[in-house]
């Protein structure tokens, strides 16, 4: 079996930045994540309600523990916001294809608000790896502004804001093109409009991760099915949610 | 143990629950979870002629106690599904599975189910002429009694297999319809399918769905499909597979009271992948516990009143 099912305990909880919080879970089933980029699956509680599970990002991984960074958007991050410590959580975990090509000489990884965790990770395996890293995450404004220091401690990083409160003035992208990166492989993740431009500017080489509405996250529903040009279409949640970004068909 | 064995045409099942379509995949998916032999059998995802993408994202939305889905009949086509979705299923897998068909026009449904009905692994077909989603996607054939029955009827002349027709639970009088395909020759019913529902945006107004409407699924639908079926399997001679919103193995035992010969267990499989081998588990309980030997005792138990 190489997907699980079962219960995780709240072990840390703390808010990031207004909204955001940054939660620590301990189990057996951190054993099951296969990649950094793969994602995990929440039901939010025991009741009929919220009916469905909350997939989200793995921000960081070890054999029993999993961070988790979320923003409080509704009504399903808004109750596991309120959880405490010591709670647990049904997680379905292994979930999706995760980040490949972890090997290469140098790397850029490219993280947009909510779509910087899995970066987190991800820069980590690299630098072990022995590639050359760079970061560069993009935020709206000082105050939405989070983990800086951490990828700082692993990598070079450039933060980027649209109202220029901290570090350059624009986006991930305008940063990408007024520097000269080593960049044999980029990894990306955040909001559509980001991984569509990065798709747009630089169609070889990228790795996007991308988001979707799912029915069940292991790829049953066929509700997160997306056309991409190698393939009819692809499940965000297992043939995903990382797509290359020679692949990806912008509003597609 | 109690005995949950059940044999309808074409399924000989060591226990009546079954993965409903479109909430399963082609069952392989689940196989990362447990081992899906435990299953009385797996109704595949909708299959039609010629491959289709399905609707545009977004495809879910959420509402109370329940899913609304607009897939829109993805699948790769039926050459596909026999070649490749149901080889990759074959080692996992022993007993016999319901393909289900979908279509726009009944040559479509007559051909993909003459192409279906032969292959080995298939012990039945259950034809969707239910799907809310597609425009000219079946239900034009679940809404009117004399279509159904029209393409019921061309789909048994080819058929080598048992034919099983899904209803839709979209219509004025669902007796009307189970009655015209009994007459046409179904070996069958599988009900209910979807209710259509839509949910908003309030800041934008618009429908959180792309295709506008969807179906909705879920627990907060049971008690209407326990009516539904509740109605129709004292109606026909044929059995009923009951299914919609159940969520445990009291649920699967009251359907069974209402009428049904076995159970199909639709969108729980997505919140819960364990769902079907925990009601398999709940079932034999419930009947241990009430001193039930034998699972026939209680199928259309509610008729008497």
């Amino acid at each position: 079996m190489t997907n699980y099912q079962g219960n995780m305990t709240i072990v840390s909880k703390r808010e990031l930045v207004k909204d955001v919080y940054e939660m620590i879970l301990e189990g057996d089933g951190a054993s099951y994540i296969r990649a950094p980029g793969q994602f995990i699956n929440i039901k939010i509680n025991d009741s009929l309600q919220p009916y469905l599970r909350r997939p989200m990002s793995i921000c960081d991984y070890d054999e029993n523990h999993i961070t988790l960074i979320f923003r409080v958007v509704g009504e399903g991050t808004k109750i596991l916001a309120a959880k405490h410590i010591g709670e647990q959580l049904d997680c379905l975990i292994g979930l999706g294809n995760g980040f490949v090509d972890l090997d290469k000489k140098s790397a850029v990884v490219i993280g947009g608000g909510l779509g910087v965790p899995p970066m987190y990770k991800l820069a980590k395996e690299l630098v072990k790896n022995g590639t050359k890293v760079t970061a560069i995450l993009g935020f709206n404004s000082v105050s939405d502004v989070f983990y800086k220091e951490k990828f700082e401690q692993i990598c070079p990083t450039y933060i980027a804001t649209m109202d220029g409160s901290i570090g350059y003035k624009g986006t991930v992208v305008d940063v990408l093109e007024n520097h000269q990166l080593e960049m044999e492989v980029y990894y990306s993740c955040g909001p559509e409009k980001m991984l569509d431009a990065l798709a747009l500017k630089y169609p070889e080489n990228g790795y996007l991760s991308f988001e979707a509405r799912m029915g069940c996250g292991f790829g049953a529903c066929m509700g997160c099915s997306c056309k991409v040009k190698t393939k009819p279409y692809k499940r965000i949640c297992v043939e995903g949610p990382v797509l290359l970004s020679s692949e990806v068909i912008v509003n597609g | 143990m109690a005995n949950l064995r059940v044999k309808l045409p074409g399924l000989d099942m060591k226990n009546p629950v079954i993965p409903a379509s479109g909430t399963f995949g082609f069952g392989y998916e689940f196989a990362k979870f447990y081992d899906i032999n435990v299953l009385g059998s797996m109704m595949l995802k909708g299959t039609t002629l010629e491959p289709r993408y399905g609707n545009p994202l977004p495809r879910i939305a959420e509402g109370p106690s329940g899913m609304l889905n607009a897939i829109g009949l993805q699948n790769p086509g039926v050459e596909a599904v026999m070649n490749e979705e149901l080889e990759k299923l074959r080692p996992l897998y022993t007993d016999k599975v319901i393909a289900n068909i979908g279509g726009s026009a009944i040559d479509d449904y007559v051909e993909t189910a003459k192409r279906l009905s032969t292959h080995d692994m298939v012990g039945a077909l259950e034809l969707n002429i239910s799907c809310p989603n597609v425009h000219c996607g079946g239900i034009q054939f679940g809404t009117n009694p004399e279509m159904a029955a029209e393409v019921t009827k061309a789909v048994k002349a080819v058929s080598q297999k048992p034919v099983y027709v899904k209803l839709s639970p979209n219509v004025t009088d669902i007796v009307a319809m189970a009655k015209a395909v009994e007459a046409a020759g179904a070996d069958g019913i599988t009900m209910i399918n979807t209710l259509v529902g839509m949910r908003f945006d309030i800041k934008t107004g618009k429908p959180i769905i792309a295709n506008k409407t969807g179906g909705y699924s879920g627990p907060a639908i049971f008690p209407v499909a326990l009516r539904m079926v509740y109605q129709v399997s004292q109606a026909v001679q044929i059995p009923v597979i009951g299914m919609g919103g159940i969520a445990s193995g009291k649920d699967a035992i009251e359907m069974m009271i209402a009428g049904a010969s076995a159970v199909a267990i639709g969108c729980q499989n997505l919140v819960d992948p364990y769902a079907c081998p925990k009601i398999i588990d709940e079932m034999n309980d419930i009947l241990e516990q009430m001193g039930i030997e034998d699972i026939h005792a209680i199928i259309g138990k509610s008729h008497q009143y």
